[in-house]
């Protein structure tokens, strides 16, 4: 094929590995490729993808006309304890919040268990003499003679970044400020980070948490991302590199280096994107994103092509999968539920005779008992082997010999205990590990508001065809839709994500008493602040903006989201917020609550480049059953009994191709199970569709 | 050999659980009451068509623990089977019925299935006021406490009784929020109804007789087992508390036996003439809450796993209050009785249980000065929680401002600000407040406060543990007790009304939780660091711990 020029490449660096793609001005892939990371010096694996792709290809550094890059180091960073010496600067009085923090526990019945650690212990927690009040006025004026004070104690510790975190700085930041030009003059090597710019909301410690997770991966980031720009110009590149941030926008290098926490999980914010990217095509306006690889099983509500946000993320959770126990950054995030249910998740048995399925996991080492590396815990891999979903032969291409005795072995030892054969015990497993990914999506969407029945699910990652038809049908779910290339995830979902920067702020007002013209040049600062950010890497161009509004009614905690007009308000759109509220109150919770009173807390603008188009997949002109060629004995997953199950190789089908479940479509990285009750056709872009049968139980 | 039908009734289980999960997340973000959304102050279950419990939502509060699960078999009881039509919802508050005190609301609805009543959905939430005196220990009686409802029928086939609803409104303060809180209940309830029956359409079943046996028999065969590692025996304890007219003596006797523990809180005071008085079924959550934090924290709450569990007293002391006793303020005592039952545990078990805590919330009840209305002032109400320091426990320090038992979260200090017209002028860890041990108690916290506007205000006490402190176990040290005074002024007690005039400032200051172990068998890097991070001061850690600054 003729590629044009206008090149454009992207580079996610994650834990264990990187990827690279590279396409061509009509988004065709010209070269993709898998590198290991270097965590010594992320630059050098970083390199190596980029080189190699361009090498395959034949396309010059200079012809890059668009960077995107990805990266887990703030996480990892983050996760690893890897980061600055970091300190805090709090108001007088006030020196424990994050000691105090919520005064919870996660776990209502664990008496034994430990709070989060939140990076900065309480010998480096330092306070100033300084009071705003909650409507921003100045109470108590910062105290510069306490400065000489607060250096001594910044010296005696060792800091070397500084998180500055003051009551009520959301309203009015002149005291973070002020204190920040003093440090930097006297102490210039500090990185500063200040609560009022990382994340100008009300809550004291959700605030500070923020700015000490950007204070303690700054210098790291910043260091790093000037070391790869500077040797990607010396190669040559002469576009400028965009960051890929977690909220699924794109931002520019330097902003990513002073606000680094909004680069923690883009990788998987880049895989949502992909996503909802397939949906526009294929025009579902209501998707499910089933994400299942080895570790982990992630999933994303995406409706009209947009994936879920949330403002809220925690990091290093002191158990993992429970929500609560890590340190909580406001940040702009596409939201997402994560579940400890992967190939590689062990099973076993508790005391009353249940299966539980994870969220330890057998990872790639050891691994699944089947991958005969020295595993020997049963894992959900090794039920999808015993059940004859995975093909021993075919697995991997073949380079990864599957043994199907230690697989059976392995889910014995599940079986043995509660009385269950081989086959029994694998399909306890899966129906256990099944049911759990299909009730963490539906809670899940039920705290978004929102259901998960009748959505069309996108399933990609390693496991996602394999166990997407089991999900499915537990979450009343009837078409699934399997992309082309689904182990392929985030780096190309970062080439369609716009430049975009996101700004809440607090600022407490009832609805019926909104000043409009407070509000619009409240606005009006808003959208400056985000245009000169977003305007540094879009310099031309039309930018679109929207505005929200968080709303709630008087007395209640839980806020909803209600889009602004892209304009000034006046006082007679009042009238039609209520009822934009309303209407949407009345959706998420089945009815409204007329003449309560409705408060707005926070606001938010996001400014925006315009979506890159999409091409809608053309359709299927003609359609014809295939001709099934061969068939593997499996246990079906409908009835538990023995069944002949077609197989097909991936690259064999046609467009427009109809397959019969029970069937099973293999590929090099994955096997798509088309159960009994589901049928498949092959889509104009090659991606599979499975649809439940009809007369099928939903 | 086994089939796979028992995979399919655990999963059938687990779908339950979720189903419970969903109710009750559903149902705190809809309502009004500051208490739910802080602590989640619901709960939300699924039971049998004999009114047996089998699943229940973990929610943030323990107070629901039991109460829900009886509330339902009386209810059950009370109306004929035969008389349900599908979309009917029974309702009631009696305290000593629903969950101890008038706020909160229970729910219960027949679900049919192919015509015939199957099983019940039930829900309970707290409401924002139903008139009387309101939240407080102040009423005399429970009828000083606002409006009880009986055991009645709230949807009959699906139309809501609305001359009751008008009722509830208008015996309210907040009768706005009582109604959308009712409409979240009603829908709670039908969508627990709904995905239940989507359930046994999924699975094919048409009663749930198999799989409720199924839950209910594991779920007591494993708490069985979970007894059975106890030792056998009896042990008593007595917990001394403050009270609020006259101090009280909480005692209670345990006793362990193959399948059964049974705590007796034979010997304890009467009854205050305050609402701070516990209807048993609300003292039982809580004790039983604590059992299960030992014994057998893994097995979902549900009739089976509870049934072991037996929680007697006689009538009338303070933790069996008879109506018409006040009880609007049952949690402050409710909350101590884990420290009592681990009191007898300790015993039973020793190395398992924490030291004595702060237990009881901090809350802090805040309302402007009656004559600020009247003059046109801005008038305000509001509850921001706060906690003093749990126990040490037997390997790890206690935690310090932290909620234990309840589930509370602590409220921030920017939003108590901007909602009400007072000045937080600090809130920091109290030094030296967490009971020395070699294993510490957890720090209590002090919080300063004033007004912004030059207007009075009100706080409505009710707290523990000011003279009581948090004791210690085996040689660990008691913790701070509680100190609430007016700058420059005498201590106050723990219970009442304070008025903090313009110009003046409230110093309240949680207590810390009790030591575990002698403190002088502290690890010295233990010593080090809280003495780096001041969590101990010099002197204590010199005179208390005999640290030695060269050791």
């Amino acid at each position: 094929m003729q590629s044009l020029p206008g090149f454009r490449i992207a580079v996610d660096v994650g834990g264990t590995f990187t990827d690279t793609v590279l396409v061509d001005a009509k988004n065709q892939i010209l070269a993709s490729c898998k590198t290991p990371t270097t965590p010594e010096n992320p630059t050098m694996g970083a390199m190596e993808g980029v080189r190699r792709v361009l090498s395959e290809s034949g396309v010059a550094i200079p012809d890059i006309r668009n960077f995107v890059h990805g990266t887990t180091l703030a996480t990892n960073a983050l996760i690893e304890r890897r980061g600055a010496r970091t300190a805090v600067t709090t108001t007088d009085g006030f020196r424990d919040i994050l000691e105090i923090a919520y005064e919870r526990r996660y776990s209502q019945y664990d008496i034994n268990l430990s709070k989060p650690d939140l990076i900065v212990p309480r010998r480096r927690c330092f306070t100033i003499s300084e009071r705003m009040l909650a409507d921003g006025t100045v109470h108590v004026p910062l105290d510069t003679t306490d400065i000489a004070k607060l250096l001594a104690q910044i010296d005696e510790c060792g800091a070397e970044a500084i998180a500055i975190c003051f009551l009520h700085s959301y309203t009015n930041g002149t005291h973070e400020r002020q204190l920040c030009q003093i440090l930097q003059a006297e102490r210039p090597n500090l990185a500063l980070s200040l609560s009022c710019e990382i994340s100008p909301e009300a809550r004291e410690f959700e605030r500070l948490c923020t700015a000490v997770a950007n204070a303690y991966v700054q210098p790291i980031m910043a260091h790093y991302l000037i070391d790869l720009q500077s040797t990607l110009q010396t190669e040559g590149l002469i576009c400028p590199i965009m960051m890929m941030t977690s909220g699924g926008g794109m931002t520019t290098l330097e902003t990513a280096a002073q606000h680094p926490i909004r680069l923690v999980e883009s990788g998987p914010a880049g895989g949502a994107l992909l996503a909802a990217r397939i949906a526009e095509s294929l025009e579902q306006r209501s998707v499910l994103s089933f994400d299942m690889g080895g570790t982990t099983a992630k999933l994303c509500l995406i409706d009209d092509y947009k994936p879920q946000t949330s403002r809220k993320f925690e990091i290093s959770r002191a158990e993992r999968f429970i929500k609560g126990s890590g340190m909580p950054v406001r940040i702009p995030v596409i939201e997402m539920i994560e579940i400890g249910a992967g190939g590689g998740s062990i099973a076993s048995v508790d005391r009353l005779g249940r299966i539980g399925v994870g969220p330890e996991s057998a990872g790639s080492e050891p691994g699944p008992a089947a991958f005969a590396k020295g595993g020997t815990h049963p894992t959900v891999t090794d039920a999808d082997v015993v059940t004859g979903f995975i093909e021993p032969g075919l697995f991997a291409e073949g380079r990864l010999q599957i043994d199907l005795d230690a697989a059976r072995s392995a889910l014995a030892q599940v079986g043995t205990s509660i009385g269950l054969d081989e086959t029994a015990a694998a399909i306890g497993v899966s129906e256990i590990v099944d049911e759990n990914m299909a009730s963490a999506g539906r809670t899940h969407a039920v705290e978004a508001g929102k259901d998960i029945t009748g959505r069309t699910m996108i399933a990609f990652g390693g496991n996602g065809p394999l166990h997407a038809t089991r999900v499915a049908r537990r979450a009343r779910v009837s078409r699934i839709i399997v992309p082309l290339n689904p182990g392929v995830g985030s780096a190309v979902g970062f080439l369609f994500a716009p430049v975009a920067f996101e700004i809440v702020r607090s600022r407490y007002t009832r609805l019926d008493q909104l000043d409009v013209d407070e509000i619009n040049s409240f606005f009006d600062q808003l959208t400056n602040e985000a245009r000169s950010v977003v305007k540094l890497a879009a310099s031309h161009g039309e930018l679109s903006t929207t505005r929200i509004a968080f709303m709630r009614y008087h007395g209640q905690g839980h806020e909803i989201e209600i889009e602004l007009p892209d304009r000034n308000l006046i006082k007679r759109d009042i009238s039609e917020l209520v009822s934009a509220f309303e209407v949407e109150y009345s959706r998420q919770f089945s009815r409204a609550v007329p003449g309560m009173s409705i408060e707005v807390l926070n606001w938010a603008v996001t400014v925006s480049t315009p979506p890159i188009p999409t091409d809608q997949a053309s359709d299927v002109s003609s359609v014809q059953p295939i001709q099934v060629t061969a068939t593997k004995s499996v246990i079906c997953d409908v009835s538990g009994g023995a069944i002949e199950a077609a197989v097909f190789m991936r690259d064999t089908l046609n467009v427009g191709d109809q397959i019969a479940g029970p069937a099973l479509i293999i590929e090099p990285q994955t096997t798509t199970l088309v159960s009994a009750d589901f049928d498949a056709q092959v889509l104009a872009d090659f991606s599979i569709l499975l649809t439940k049968k009809s007369g099928a139980e939903t | 050999m086994n089939t796979v039908s028992n995979t399919r009734l655990q999963v059938m289980w687990n779908r339950l659980l979720s189903v419970v999960e969903e109710q009750g997340q559903a149902l705190i973000r809809a309502a009004f009451s500051p208490i739910v959304r802080e602590c989640g102050d619901i709960s939300a279950g699924i039971f049998d068509v004999k009114g047996r419990m089998i699943a229940q939502a973990v929610t943030g509060t323990p107070g629901h623990i039991n109460t829900m699960a009886e509330a339902v078999m009386t209810l059950r009881k009370h109306f004929p089977i035969g008389s349900m039509r599908p979309g009917d919802i029974y309702l009631t508050n009696d305290p000593w019925i629903a969950s101890g005190h008038l706020n909160d609301f229970l729910l219960l609805m027949p679900v049919f299935y192919q015509d015939s009543v199957i099983g019940f959905t039930s829900c309970t939430s707290h409401l924002v006021d139903l008139g009387g005196q309101g939240m407080g220990p102040e009423g005399s009686d429970v009828f000083d406490e606002g409006l009880r409802i009986p055991l009645c029928k709230l949807l009959d086939k699906g139309e809501i009784n609305q001359l009751l609803l008008e009722i509830v409104k208008a015996n309210s303060r907040e009768p706005i929020a009582n109604e959308g809180d009712i409409y979240a209940l009603i829908a709670c309830c039908e969508s627990g109804a709904k995905r239940l029956v989507e359930m046994m359409d999924e699975f094919g079943i048409v009663d749930l007789d198999t799989l409720s046996n199924y839950i209910i028999d594991t779920s007591r065969r494993g708490t069985y087992d979970a007894i059975s590692d106890v030792p056998k025996g009896v042990w008593t304890s007595t917990l001394r508390v403050d009270g609020y007219e006259k101090e009280i003596e909480l005692k209670a006797k345990l006793t362990v036996d193959e399948n059964s523990m049974v705590l007796d809180f034979a010997g304890t005071s009467d009854c205050s003439q305050k609402g701070i008085n516990v209807p048993l079924n609300y003292a039982t959550a809580y004790s039983v809450f604590a059992l299960r934090c030992i014994i057998g924290p893994d097995i979902p709450n549900n009739a089976g796993s509870l049934e072991p569990f037996i929680v007697k007293a006689p009538k009338g002391c303070i933790l069996n209050a008879q109506p018409p006793s006040p009880v609007a303020m049952r949690h402050t005592l409710g909350q101590m009785t884990p420290d009592l039952v681990y009191g007898c545990l300790h015993q039973a078990l020793p190395g398992k249980v924490p030291a004595e805590g702060a237990s009881c919330m901090y809350d802090l009840p805040m309302r402007s000065a009656p004559e600020v209305a009247q003059r046109g002032g801005t008038v305000f109400a509001l509850e921001p929680a706060h906690n003093g320091g749990t126990g040490a426990r037997p390997t790890k320090d206690g935690l310090s401002a932290t909620a234990f038992p309840s589930g509370v979260w602590g409220s921030q200090v920017e939003i108590t600000e901007a909602s009400v017209p007072v000045i937080i002028r600090s809130r920091e860890l109290r030094r030296d407040s967490g009971g020395a041990g070699t294993f510490r108690g957890g720090l209590g916290q002090r919080i300063e406060l004033q007004s912004s506007n030059d207007q009075p205000f009100g706080v409505f006490l009710s707290v523990e543990r000011i003279k009581h402190p948090a004791m210690g176990r085996d040689g660990g040290l008691p913790g701070a007790p509680g100190r609430v005074r007016l700058d420059g002024g005498t201590d106050l007690p723990g219970k009442g009304e304070v008025r903090v005039a313009p110009n003046q400032t409230l110093i309240f200051e949680t207590p810390g939780g009790g030591g575990y172990g002698p403190p002088d068998k502290r690890g010295p890097d233990a010593i080090a660091s809280d003495i780096a991070e001041d969590f101990v001061s010099f002197e204590v850690a010199r005179d208390v711990y005999g640290w030695e600054e060269d050791k």
